[in-house]
């Protein structure tokens, strides 16, 4: 019989060992075995060589731009995402779907024609960039310039996480609120924000962890300076281009390790949001 | 999504203050969105017209970047039927069967997101480059995989992996099976079944989920990158070749591949919002 001890229960509908077998195939050989072969190079390394590498001067400060840059840009999103999703959701206006559409946008562009196109915008002498060069400002070629377009990226990961939970809150809860005499900040801080924190926290996480591992939209707008502005996956890419396996191997699997824990975080942050707000519903 | 349930303040008695934080909030929306989605797209248009529609046109008799459209348009032929084969295997099997190891296997199904695509493009050439696990074999039977269009081909497909299973399996989940179960007791054989009732039903999320994968696939650039070598004319995509050209500062070509670029990208958000409203769909 197709799928044996662990199939839990009988289902009269055929089709399970076909489909089981081919998506079990198919993800072993196009995901786990790569991801395997990858483990097991950085295995293959001395523990202590490979902390070395892990440690080595140039790869910490490219954490350190990675990690900042991702966490400084998922922070500007939570600010300004949640304005943008609060104004498609509380306010009417021409152009409102146009708008929301939009916001989907850095999931459709290619990341190196946003990386060209922000690159440009904000080069010294490009249309932003000579205006924020009067004040003083250089944002391409710097670690500014990684965190621009790291906001891109991780917009649309913030407002589709508002959206949803912005409708949810509760209308009759602010109006009896204000009715109180509770005045617009303090219905904000009391009502919506508590409704709103988890989604806004799952946003912020999952724009974090995508701006970590982010490439092509940061390596034409950053510059690529070893140590200032070298992102990790850059690193990476240069180690590799070097010959420099046993480097490459080790930065790829501290990496893939960030990974998990991202989704691990992730995985925490909605579980406290479900527990959070099916409290706040008695 | 906000579609159709969005509050309105337009119906509800706005004192001063609202209509004062109403108006500041819209411009803090316009200005942001302004600058980070429009001005960009705005760039690449000026910089691809820059020297006029003539210029434009002729970067495309460019051979190196007619044959890095050639190369985009294979790999999305055999990378998205294969990534859609198998979401509509993944969720059947998901969706239909109850099994051991089910949210083992929706986590792993979801890995490729989480993962970088500089990773994706890493991982294959410790199996398949030089060093790798099956680099000598592959040498001495001169089929190469890394620095040529299969290993192009793998790595988009990692990065693709999730989008049609992930929009499939809920959505089969919440539709249940009672009609199949009816079709197949009423004599209809299993392919039957699947065509003339499974197909049907799913056909608006499939092709949401095939829609937004192929977004991804063509416009694909670190996971490519790692693996592709640069060959020009031979295993560059569109992606690379506007990278090629630009570090080359042949900006009113590199801008005119990547217009093509954008161009998918507005033509994906438009036909992926007619049938988020024909079917009801929400975005993410």
């Amino acid at each position: 019989m197709a799928g044996g001890w662990f199939r839990r229960s009988p289902s009269p509908l055929p089709g399970f060992g076909l489909t089981f077998g081919f998506t079990t195939f198919f993800l072993s050989t196009v995901i786990l075995l790569p991801l395997a072969a990858l483990v097991i190079r950085a295995a293959g390394i001395a523990p202590s060589e490979l902390l070395a590498l892990l440690l080595d001067e140039r790869a910490v400060a490219s954490y350190r731009l990675s990690f900042g840059a991702a966490a400084l840009a998922a922070a500007i999103n939570a600010v300004f995402g949640f304005i943008v999703a609060w104004s498609l959701v509380r306010y009417d206006f021409p152009g409102r779907r146009l708008l929301d559409t939009m916001i989907d946008l850095p999931f459709a562009l290619p990341t190196a024609v946003s990386g060209i196109a922000l690159a440009t915008v904000f080069s010294p002498t490009g249309w932003l960039g000579q205006k924020l060069a009067l004040a003083g400002v250089q944002v391409a070629y710097t670690w500014l310039g990684v965190v621009v377009a790291l906001v891109l990226i991780g917009l649309p990961f913030v407002v589709r996480s508002v959206q949803p939970a912005l409708i949810e809150v509760r209308r009759e809860l602010e109006d009896a609120a204000e009715s109180l005499g509770a005045g617009g900040f303090h219905v904000f801080r009391r009502i919506i924000l508590p409704t709103v924190l988890p989604a806004l926290a799952t946003g912020f996480t999952l724009a974090f962890a995508r701006g970590i591992g982010e490439y092509g939209s940061v390596v034409f707008i950053s510059g690529n300076l070893p140590f200032e502005t070298e992102i990790t996956p850059l690193l990476i890419v240069i180690k590799l281009e070097q010959y420099d396996y046993d480097g490459a191997a080790a930065l790829g699997f501290f990496m893939l390790a960030m990974s998990f824990v991202m989704l691990f975080a992730i995985n925490l942050v909605q579980g406290w949001g479900q527990r959070r707000l099916g409290l706040g519903a008695h | 999504m906000a579609r159709g349930v969005s509050w309105t303040a337009e119906g509800r008695r706005m004192t001063r203050g609202a209509k004062l934080a109403r108006l500041v909030l819209l411009a803090i929306s316009f200005g942001f969105l302004g600058l980070l989605l429009l001005a960009p797209l705005g760039a690449v248009l000026a910089q691809a017209l820059a020297k006029g529609v003539g210029a434009w046109l002729e970067s495309f008799s460019d051979p190196d970047t007619i044959a890095s459209i050639k190369l985009t348009l294979l790999t999305a032929a055999i990378v998205v039927p294969a990534n859609t084969l198998f979401g509509i295997a993944a969720a059947w099997a998901i969706a239909r069967f109850e099994f051991r190891g089910k949210s083992l296997l929706v986590t792993l199904i979801d890995l490729p997101f989480a993962v970088s695509p500089v990773i994706a493009g890493l991982v294959l050439v410790f199996l398949f480059g030089v060093q790798g696990w099956f680099g000598e074999w592959l040498q001495e039977r001169n089929l190469p995989i890394i620095f040529a269009v299969p290993g192009i081909v793998l790595a988009t497909i990692f990065i693709s992996f999730p989008y049609v299973a992930r929009e499939l399996i809920p959505l089969m989940q919440q539709q249940g099976s009672d009609e199949e179960v009816a079709a197949l007791s009423l004599g209809a054989g299993p392919w039957l079944t699947f065509l003339r009732i499974t197909l049907p039903k799913i056909r608006w999320g499939l092709l949401y989920g095939v829609i937004l994968c192929n977004a991804r696939v063509m416009g694909e650039f670190g996971a490519v990158s790692v693996v592709s070598g640069h060959i020009r004319g031979v295993t560059n995509t569109m992606p690379l070749q506007v990278e090629i050209l630009y570090n080359e500062y042949n900006f009113v070509a590199a801008f005119a591949v990547a217009s093509l670029l954008a161009l998918l990208a507005i033509l994906t958000l438009v036909a992926k919002t007619l049938v988020e409203w024909r079917s009801g769909i929400g975005g993410h």
